[in-house]
């Protein structure tokens, strides 16, 4: 497996919103790169037709039935908002549509 | 007194509950300062809990197995009204509008939250120094780590903060810190308590569980917290027999095997006293033997991919938008992640890095896709071992208490302190923390019980027979 | 040189429940902002998901109407990305294992594949302030959650679709069926029901498909035809030009009539997905796929064809009685009330006078002021002569209008025809004495002006009766008389 570079972790940190800087860019590759060798130990074991466990319980079907309950009152909410407005939450705009 | 006690003798009104919590908050006024297990004292609504109780009993109700019980819960529980920090700068003041399911529960079998504990940030580390709020200390040796991340939570019983406690567990977050303070801690099979209300960190790996002094207490607040809820898909939904009642049924004839990976590569004084417990063990009745879980060797690098790959999902909510601190920037996105690089910590940072790239297109497969694969060959070798055992005994840490600053130049030499808990977060099984001496510098050591999914009974069991056994 | 559209439509249909896909928060269009929400779907730190299990029952019932394949287990994925409408910033959708897969729809004789559908969660609303309401020059946004967790079936069609019409129509079929399965609302004036379009050309003959466009921003099945026919041609002139298609999302804008690209930052579109570990699987017995099966109503193809056979109208009547949200059922209470007269004729008036009432008002068949034993009742007082089709009209607009009865306003209005032979007979001999000229000329005149001049003794037949005289009767009367 390829060691990770900065422009890799230039680009995670932008899909992870990041706003890091350079000296952090820079630690993070030399960190990362070490945490990554050591957790690529995991290629080295078979697992040709062996299932990923995405659950260790195994649950389906849990189900809740579609019945009202009561929600959360609206001041409460918008009073730990950073930002409201006309009973919305007010962001900066927004640049770029939806992805 | 033990939790039991006290709560025995707040319900027969022999004792206030009242005077216990203000006794519980004059020892946090003495010590905490110097400690700093909790971020939050919560002093007046204690008060008012533990009247609440003493009303009850005057009328002669009965207010629950927790009467009186003043309870540290670890600062990523959500508590109405009261701040949640997750000791995170982005959730600096938060105030939850709803409360966790195990801590409803505690309220409604009389326990007295008395505080919020620190750790570290968003659960992630295993000294609590990577809290943005500063560290807490190791009550039996403030120069060294009380463990992480629930540091806070084993400080505060450890100290006689308050006889019970409750963290979260994600990769050995209760165990170890038990181990490092002295204390009990427990992590439950995956999906015996309610995950609602605790903030998520890796939501396939996180449990709460109980830090009590005393087996026999470590059980009584699980039989509280524990059982089905609605409100958590991921949580069993039957119920299941107390564990209290069969806590001191002894080990005969019980299978004990010694984990081999575990304690490979660990201290020796550490090792040490495994073997000790083990001797003790088959005295009392129990067959002894050694056992092993190959894959097991693999966990770490396979958590190491999971939990930061759930993480970074779990915590892109912290956006600025609706809740926690806001850094203003340009438009939505640059103060999303202004936001986001003023509010985290180095090490949340590092983990949200590390597992967005193994979730990243072209890495996915190698990365993620393969660490659950490897989670399900451990699953199967533990498998394989519990059918010739009954219980699994390992330590719970390689060392005892290490200094501040020890390991914090070294990401990954922090991680290795996890080695012992992660596989029983992988597998989804229960295991706990036992005291048993301590190592030669003096400082606690922790002997691990583990046991397969819903065998808590067998493990406390075998936990309180060790607890008999452990030196003064 | 010849080119032949490729069109795929993803449909978002929300789900008409009680609750939300995965709280216990009120599903509903119009509240007051942010009064729906809940720590779950606002995606409060703690909070976990839990499954409606109306939704699934929905999203079988679907599968059994689409003829989609429902796998042994299906599974949540979280698609991560920001948006501050995203209260987590990661989506609760299906990924590799989706509820249906292999489904599709008849379109007027065209089998249209569906590839897949899928349940996932809805985002949250956002106003633009400032700049027009326009999201690139606005000053600031505002958000509502309401909509946040409200449950959609993302419906993937292939891309069996060639052209703007076609298209139209399997999104009108494939509404009907939803409707009539009563699993959403498909009002695409209210966003309970959304398409977005994937466009490409290729000349004809080739197989290989073109770099396809996705196209958003259609709202209604007026804008989905304009802007496909649109962006077909935009993209054959680029080809014939020598110029490439751009793989990307374009912009449908209703008042300039075209397509525009939208700014898309580079490599913004992984989304990680991963399974979701707060949902469990959902893996679908055979009591929950039985109960699907038999929930199912008279799909309308099926409506469509028995209603032809059995009231012998019209294909296109069919399709319009059917595709209008609960006008069939309407149309057929009404034939079950009838005393005389035929289905036939209730279906004329349904497709006809009622259909216009519902567009005019915006009402829907199950409030209409008349009932439809009342339609019934209108019917036969045609058949049996007490009213001509055309007073009929007038007086069915009354009861639409005053929710009153047909035989109220006949009444009231004293406008029973008058079909009485020797009534009848001596105003047309009145009439004919007093246009005596016009007899005449009728009776000097070719074929052209004797129509002609009949039109006018007609004419003043119907005033001198009011209007009231049967029409047939009156025009047996006047050509005996005239010979």
């Amino acid at each position: 497996m390829a060691r990770i570079t900065r422009a890799d972790v230039e680009h995670v940190a932008e899909l992870a919103r990041l706003a890091l800087t350079d000296d952090e860019i820079e630690r993070f590759t030399e960190e990362l790169g070490a945490i990554l060798e050591h957790a690529a130990q995991v290629s080295s074991l078979d697992t040709a037709g062996v299932p990923p466990t995405a659950h260790p319980l195994p649950l389906v079907n849990v189900l809740r039935p579609d019945e009202v309950r009561p929600g959360l009152d609206r001041d409460e909410v918008l009073a730990q908002a950073p930002a409201a407005e006309d009973g919305r939450f007010r962001v900066p705009r927004i640049l770029g549509d939806v992805p | 007194m033990t939790a039991l006690e006290l709560a025995a003798a707040v319900r027969a009104g022999e004792r206030s509950a009242r005077e216990v919590v203000d006794e519980h908050l004059a020892a946090i006024d003495a010590r905490d300062g110097e400690l700093h297990a909790f971020n939050h004292v919560m002093a007046d609504s204690a008060r008012d809990a533990a009247d609440v109780v003493d009303i009850a009993v005057a009328r002669g109700d009965d207010p629950g197995p927790l009467a009186g019980v003043p309870i540290a819960l670890k600062d990523n529980l959500c508590t109405r009204g009261v701040p949640t920090t997750c000791s995170s700068r982005i959730l600096d003041g938060w105030r939850p509008p709803y409360t966790a399911t195990v801590v409803e529960r505690v309220l409604a079998t009389g326990g007295i939250p008395i505080g919020k504990t620190n750790l570290d940030e968003f659960a992630m580390g295993s000294s609590t120094e990577h809290s943005a709020f500063g560290p807490t200390r190791n009550p039996r040796d403030p120069s060294r780590v009380p463990g992480g991340s629930s540091g806070g939570s084993a400080a505060a019983v450890a100290a006689g903060f308050a006889p019970l406690a409750l963290g979260s567990d994600t990769g050995g977050s209760i165990r170890q810190p038990a181990a490092f303070c002295g204390v009990v801690g427990v992590k439950p099979t995956y999906g015996a308590v309610s995950r609602y209300g605790l903030v998520a960190f890796a939501s396939s790996l996180d449990q709460i569980g109980p830090f009590a002094v005393t087996v026999a207490d470590a059980a009584l607040l699980f039989d509280v917290i524990g059982g089905p809820d609605p409100l958590d898909s991921t949580c069993i939904a039957s119920a299941r027999a107390p564990i209290a009642e069969s806590v001191d049924d002894g080990i005969e004839g019980l299978r004990v095997g010694l984990f081999a990976e575990l304690l490979d590569g660990v201290d020796a004084d550490v090792a040490g006293r495994v073997h000790e417990a083990a001797g003790a063990l088959r005295a009392a009745g129990a067959k002894v033997g050694d056992t092993s879980v190959p894959a097991a060797a693999y966990g770490l690098s396979a958590y190491y991919l999971i939990a930061p790959a759930e993480a970074s999902s779990n915590l892109a909510r912290y956006d600025g938008v609706r809740y926690g601190l806001r850094v203003d920037g340009d438009d939505a996105a640059s103060m999303n992640a202004r936001t986001r690089d003023a509010g985290f910590g180095a090490e949340v940072k590092r983990r949200i890095m590390l597992g967005t790239y193994a979730l990243s297109a072209g890495y996915y497969d190698a990365y993620y896709g393969q660490a659950q694969r490897v989670r399900t060959l451990i699953i199967r070798d533990f498998d394989a071992t519990y059918r010739d055992f009954d219980v699994l005994l390992a330590p719970t840490t390689p060392t005892t208490a290490f200094e501040f600053g020890a390991k914090t130049s070294s990401p990954l030499a922090m991680y290795l302190s996890d080695v012992c808990t992660i596989p029983s977060n992988l597998a989804g099984h229960p295991s706990m923390s036992v005291p048993f001496g301590t190592g030669a510098d003096g400082l606690p050591v922790g002997v691990q019980v583990l046991a397969p999914a819903l065998g808590e009974p067998v493990m406390f069991r075998v936990a309180r027979a060790i607890e008999q056994a452990a030196p003064a | 040189m010849s080119w032949e559209a490729v069109i795929g439509l993803e449909v978002h249909a929300e789900l008409a429940t009680a609750t939300k896909l995965f709280c216990s928060c009120v599903n509903e269009f119009g509240a007051e902002p942010n009064t729906n929400v809940c720590p779950v779907c606002l995606g409060l730190p703690g909070s976990l998901p839990v499954l409606n299990e109306r939704v699934v029952e929905y999203a079988l019932r679907l599968g059994a109407a689409l003829h989609f394949d429902v796998p042994e287990q299906s599974v949540f994925s979280r698609k991560n990305y920001f948006y501050p409408d995203m209260p987590k910033d990661y989506q609760i959708s299906q990924y590799d294992l989706p509820i249906c897969v292999d489904g599709r729809l008849e379109v007027d004789g065209a089998r249209i594949g569906i590839e897949r559908a899928h349940m996932e969660e809805d985002t949250g609303k956002t106003l633009h302030v400032g700049g027009g309401g326009r999201i690139h020059e606005a000053d600031y946004s505002l958000v509502d959650y309401n909509r946040a967790g409200v449950p959609l079936m993302e419906i993937v069609s292939r891309p069996d679709i060639r052209s703007a019409e076609q298209a139209r129509a399997y999104v009108t079929e494939l509404r009907a069926v939803l409707d009539a399965i009563g699993v959403s609302d498909v009002k695409m004036e209210e966003g309970s029901m959304r398409v977005d379009a994937n466009v490409s050309v290729r000349p004809s003959g080739v197989e290989a498909l073109g770099t396809r466009a996705e196209i958003k921003n259609m709202n209604s099945l007026r804008s989905l035809g304009r802007a496909i026919e649109h962006e077909v041609e935009r993209q054959i002139g680029l080809l014939e030009g020598g110029e490439r298609v751009v793989q990307e999302t374009r912009h449908w804008n209703e008042e300039d009539g075209r397509t525009h690209g939208m700014r898309t930052k580079e490599g913004s579109d992984d989304y990680r997905y991963f399974p979701e570990p707060d949902l469990v699987p959902i893996a679908p017995d055979a009591a929950m796929r039985e109960r699907a099966r038999a929930s199912l109503p008279e799909l309308p193809a099926a409506r469509r064809a028995r209603l032809v056979e059995q009231w012998g109208i019209t294909e296109h009547d069919a399709r319009v009685l059917v595709a209008v949200s609960r006008l069939a059922e309407y149309a057929e209470a009404a034939v079950d009330a009838l005393h005389e007269g035929t289905a036939k004729d209730v279906a004329n008036w349904c497709a006809g006078d009622v259909l216009a009432y519902l567009n005019d008002t915006g009402s829907s068949p199950e409030v209409l002021p008349l009932a439809p034993d009342g339609l019934a009742e209108l019917v036969g007082l045609v058949v049996d002569g007490t009213l001509s089709r055309n007073m009929a009209k007038d007086v069915l607009g009354e009861c639409l209008r005053d929710g009153k009865r047909p035989k109220q306003v006949v009444e009231e209005r004293g406008l029973a025809q008058v079909s009485d032979e020797g009534a009848l007979g001596r105003i047309v001999d009145d009439v004919l004495a007093a246009n005596a000229e016009l007899v005449a000329e009728w009776r000097a005149g070719d074929d052209k002006v004797r129509k002609k001049k009949r039109g006018a003794l007609v004419g003043a037949l119907m005033q001198a009766t009011d209007r009231r005289g049967n029409p047939q009767l009156l025009n047996r009367l006047l050509d005996e008389r005239l010979g």
